[in-house]
């Protein structure tokens, strides 16, 4: 694994030096409960801008369900989250889009009634402003509008090589490349920070590299703050800048790559501990 | 006063016959997640199957006892109901795997046709009568407390009695034996319940049997009380705000929803209806389901549906 | 061997999203419009307009409006037939009540009353979803059953219950004959489809077909589903409140309530499902299915009974016709649940391959 993202930063320096910010968004005392199982209990943590966080912990940890509650899926019972200066004790998902954040999900979401381009067109919809009759007659403004957004898409398109399928139904892809129309609806919101819900999960060495690459250079490039819940370790451990570390619904790790990697909690989580 | 308690009695009957063909639709939904439109037409199928041939036999086999001509017709008529189940289960429901509910609903509303140009096709389009003996004279309750007594139907007090047993018999199935566990395994999730070994196929003949039969008894009683034609079919209308007021998964919501229903209809056709033009029956029921579903979405009884993403 | 698109590249975004990229389409539509406008009249008789041709196009245009809220954005819809009535009332109150109220805006009144109604009895699917919903929807019908027999403001107190609208025209053009009829329903017809396929293919058709396919993803991205499912109902609503109209006023001329009963909804519901769900092209091929199809039973069932030496009565007839709706509706879920216009579209690709098998 280390050897996979070394040779993707080849032609970058070492260590790239990418300039992180204040803090952007910001979660405290989140607790979440489906009627007895306590999904999510007094979690707390911060993302600084143009960083890359990862989310990590054994499966039913609850990490998924913290993104949910990020992105207004999920009210949680108790807690706060923190979003440029504007504190939410719940969030709504149209306004969480509105604000810049974006998500893929770790089944796919994917709309699987329409091609490639327009589950990404999707993704344009915050910013398409023409009303039902311009539409209806879609000569003049809404054509153009139309045009414009599909340029866009289409260099997402480009970006995520994935030309070749833009008019398939999005069902009936292969695993690797859905994942990938799936973070090209989210980048097309153009957003400041990208929620990243398992997007290595299932694929083989070299779609893994395809997809760090993007992660690596949708980061570098746009400078989106990027929180990444991922399990494959060797992953998380390079491209990372913080790590939390979830078990139970509770947080038993917070801060840097190495320093959670010999945090002993955490190693108990992953591989038990003896009685 | 008087009046208001035989209103309110006269609904309960109604009522306990709605749920009657509400709990058809309760235990196919239960069973195998499928909401059968059909039912009406099962119910309006049996009843002519019964009717038809309750005068048959007789003719045919040279006999003059209703009662012979009652309990050999009924059996007729069951195995009859098991021969539609089966092949329902066959051509339809076992090709429709793991659709989603849309499209099974849109089959039932397509058997539903079917059944009831082919019923029509096999056994006549005119008015029959089913006469099993129900007693039709009325009965005066609490003649001292009320002038003149309140008025009670008799076949609808033994409709109501042959209802509640149904129910209760129903209820002990699912909870209780191992055959009931199965079927709300099934409900819950058709591949999962086959990858564990049940066979779905049989369960699901097993279940539109049971329905079938809950059909029958219905289509017996309604048949007694109106006769059997071609309205009977429209019956399944009538029953749908039952079955979404009591939630589409509970036995005892579909007693319920069709007590309240029952009642809630009668009175306000009675007390409310001159006031806004009359026969405000045939919508009351929805309109009500549609109040209570804004506050509920899954019915009084129902299940709550969480959305997983 | 014709049908392929060989030299035809696109140059433009403009040019690759048109509505029909492949130039044999367009000029297969050119022809086929050409042929509805102009062969149709001068080649049918009267009969089959009034049989056939007329009723299938409003039909079609119902259709069309259930299909938008049902195919397009999933929200399932048992009461058609009292959006149509709403149109059809609502035009007739418009037209009888204010002097020379032009035919066109009558319908246009209508359909926007229509719509008004839908986006009400709407807002429960913002609440409810599936098979609730489709309960909830059957209240607009019962209750608009109900409204437009018993409440007397709506028929302008006519004794018998029926209402009936005569003299039509546009712009002068008187429309009594049924030519005039069926070219006024098909210029009507291929506007509204042309604006239905407009709002189809832009960002609320989109929209719809996100809160259609996984409503809580569509959210995430910002979709609203409020505006979403009601602008899907407020458009269909619409569109078959227009439909009702024309049902009204140029099929029928004199009606009553049972005219948009139950049986109506589930006669459109039907178009949809067999022509095929979330396919403007499908209404079409649906509707004409379903009119064509008892004119069909009507002469072939006989002609095969006397074939076999049975007499077939019409009592038979329309019970087996009853039959043969069931067993294909049935038929079409199992085997092609997209209906007709999969089946055209997958006839199209191997049109492509011709004459080639693979």
């Amino acid at each position: 694994m280390n050897t996979m993202v070394e040779s993707m930063t080849m032609t970058a320096p070492a260590a790239p030096a990418r300039r992180i910010g204040e803090v952007i968004l910001e979660v405290k005392n989140i607790s979440l409960a489906f009627g007895g199982v306590k999904a999510l209990t007094d979690i707390s943590f911060d993302v600084r801008e143009h960083e890359i966080r990862a989310i990590i912990g054994p499966n039913g940890a609850g990490k998924s369900s913290m993104l949910n509650c990020i992105n207004g899926v999920y009210q949680p019972q108790q807690g706060s989250i923190t979003f440029r200066g504007q504190t939410f004790a719940h969030m709504n998902s149209r306004q969480v889009a509105e604000m810049g954040v974006a998500r893929t999900f770790q089944n796919l979401a994917l709309f699987k009634g329409m091609n490639v381009i327009d589950n990404i067109m999707s993704g344009r919809n915050l910013k398409m402003k023409s009303n039902l009759l311009q539409q209806a007659i879609r000569w003049g403004k809404a054509e153009r509008e139309e045009m414009e957004h599909r340029a866009f898409v289409e260099r997402i398109i480009d970006f995520l090589e994935i030309q070749a399928w833009r008019k398939t139904p999005v069902g009936r892809l292969p695993y690797g490349l859905q994942k990938r129309v799936d973070l090209g609806r989210a980048l097309a919101m153009e957003p400041q920070v990208l929620l990243l819900d398992e997007p290595m999960a299932g694929m083989n060495v070299e779609e893994k590299q395809d997809m760090c690459r993007f992660v690596l250079d949708v980061n570098d490039e746009f400078g989106t703050t990027i929180v990444l819940i991922e399990h494959d370790m060797g992953v998380v451990m390079d491209i990372s800048d913080r790590v939390v570390v979830l078990d139970y619904g509770k947080k038993i790790g917070d801060g840097a790559p190495d320093v959670v990697r010999a945090n002993p909690d955490v190693i108990a989580a992953y591989l038990g501990t003896t009685h | 006063m008087g009046f208001f308690i035989e209103t309110t009695i006269g609904g309960l009957m109604s009522g306990m016959l709605y749920s009657l063909v509400a709990l058809g639709f309760v235990l196919i939904f239960k069973a195998s997640g499928v909401f059968n439109f059909a039912q009406g037409a099962m119910v309006l199928f049996a009843a002519l199957a019964m009717a038809r041939f309750a005068e048959w036999f007789p003719a045919l086999l040279g006999f003059d006892s209703k009662l012979l001509a009652n309990l050999l017709a009924f059996a007729a008529a069951l195995a009859v109901m098991v021969a539609v189940a089966w092949l329902i289960e066959r051509l339809v429901l076992g090709k429709l795997v793991n659709q989603e509910g849309i499209t099974l609903l849109m089959a039932t509303l397509g058997i539903t046709y079917f059944l009831d140009g082919f019923g029509q096709t096999l056994f006549g389009s005119d008015i029959y009568k089913i006469d099993i003996g129900l007693p039709k004279d009325p009965l005066f309750l609490l003649e001292s407390v009320f002038q003149g007594g309140v008025l009670v139907n008799k076949e609808d007090l033994f409709a109501a009695a042959i209802a509640a047993a149904l129910v209760i018999a129903l209820s002990i199935f699912f909870q209780f034996t191992g055959t009931g566990r199965a079927l709300r395994a099934v409900a819950d999730d058709h591949q999962a319940a086959q990858s564990i070994g049940i066979p779905l196929s049989r369960v699901w003949v097993i279940v539109w049997s049971v329905a079938g039969f809950t059909a029958l008894v219905a289509g017996i009683i309604w048949g007694s009380k109106l006769g059997v034609q071609f309205s009977l079919s429209l019956l399944a209308l009538k029953a749908l705000p039952v079955v979404i007021l009591g939630g589409l998964t509970s036995v005892p919501g579909a007693i319920i929803g069709g007590l309240i229903l029952g009642v809630g209809e009668k009175l306000s056709e009675v007390f409310l209806g001159p006031h806004i033009g009359g026969g405000i029956e045939i919508w009351f029921g929805y309109v009500l389901v549609l109040f209570v579903l804004l506050v509920r979405p899954q019915g009084l009884f129902g299940e709550k549906i969480i959305d997983r993403v | 061997m014709f049908y392929r698109e060989n030299g035809q590249f696109k140059t433009s975004y403009r040019a690759d999203q048109q509505i029909f990229p492949i130039a044999q389409d367009r000029i297969a539509i050119l022809a086929l419009i050409a042929v509805a406008f102009v062969a149709v009249p001068l080649l049918a008789d009267e009969y089959l307009m009034r049989a056939i041709f007329i009723p299938f196009l409003i039909l079609a245009l119902a259709a069309l409006g259930l299909n938008i809220l049902v195919g397009y954005c999933g929200q399932i819809s048992l009461g058609t037939g009292a959006f149509m009535a709403v149109g059809a009332y609502a035009a007739y109150n418009f037209t009888v009540r204010i002097d020379g109220m032009p035919l066109i805006v009558a319908l246009l009144l209508g359909g926007l009353c229509a719509a008004v109604v839908g986006v009400l009895f709407g807002i429960p699917s913002l609440r409810i979803k599936g098979l609730y919903l489709a309960v909830a929807t059957l209240a607009a019908q019962f209750f608009c059953d109900w409204a437009f027999l018993r409440i007397k403001w709506f028929t302008n107190d006519s004794a018998s219950g029926s209402v009936n609208v005569s003299n039509l025209s546009v712009f002068g053009w008187t429309i009594d004959t049924p030519y005039d009829k069926y070219l006024f329903c098909l210029g009507v017809v291929t506007v509204f489809a042309l604006l239905a396929k407009n709002l189809v293919r832009s960002h609320v058709g989109r929209e719809w077909m996100a809160i259609r396919d996984m409503d809580v993803a569509a959210a995430v991205i910002g979709i609203r589903p409020v505006y979403a499912k009601l602008t899907a109902f407020a458009v269909s609503s619409f569109i078959v409140g227009v439909a009702g109209a024309l049902w009204g006023f140029v099929h029928l001329g004199a009606w009553e309530p049972a005219a948009f009963s139950i049986d109506r909804s589930f006669q459109l519901l039907f178009m949809i499902i067999i022509g095929g769900l979330g396919s403007i092209m499908g209404s079409f091929f649906g509707a004409a299915f379903i009119v064509v199809l008892p004119i069909f039973l009507n002469q072939a069932l006989p002609a095969l009974g006397s074939l076999v030496g049975l007499n077939i009565g019409t009592a038979f007839v329309s019970h087996a016709e009853f039959m043969i709706f069931g067993a294909l509706i049935v038929f079409f879920l199992i085997v092609e649940p997209h209906g007709l216009a999969r089946l055209w579209s997958i006839g199209k690709e191997k049109l492509r391959l011709w004459p080639f098998p693979h």
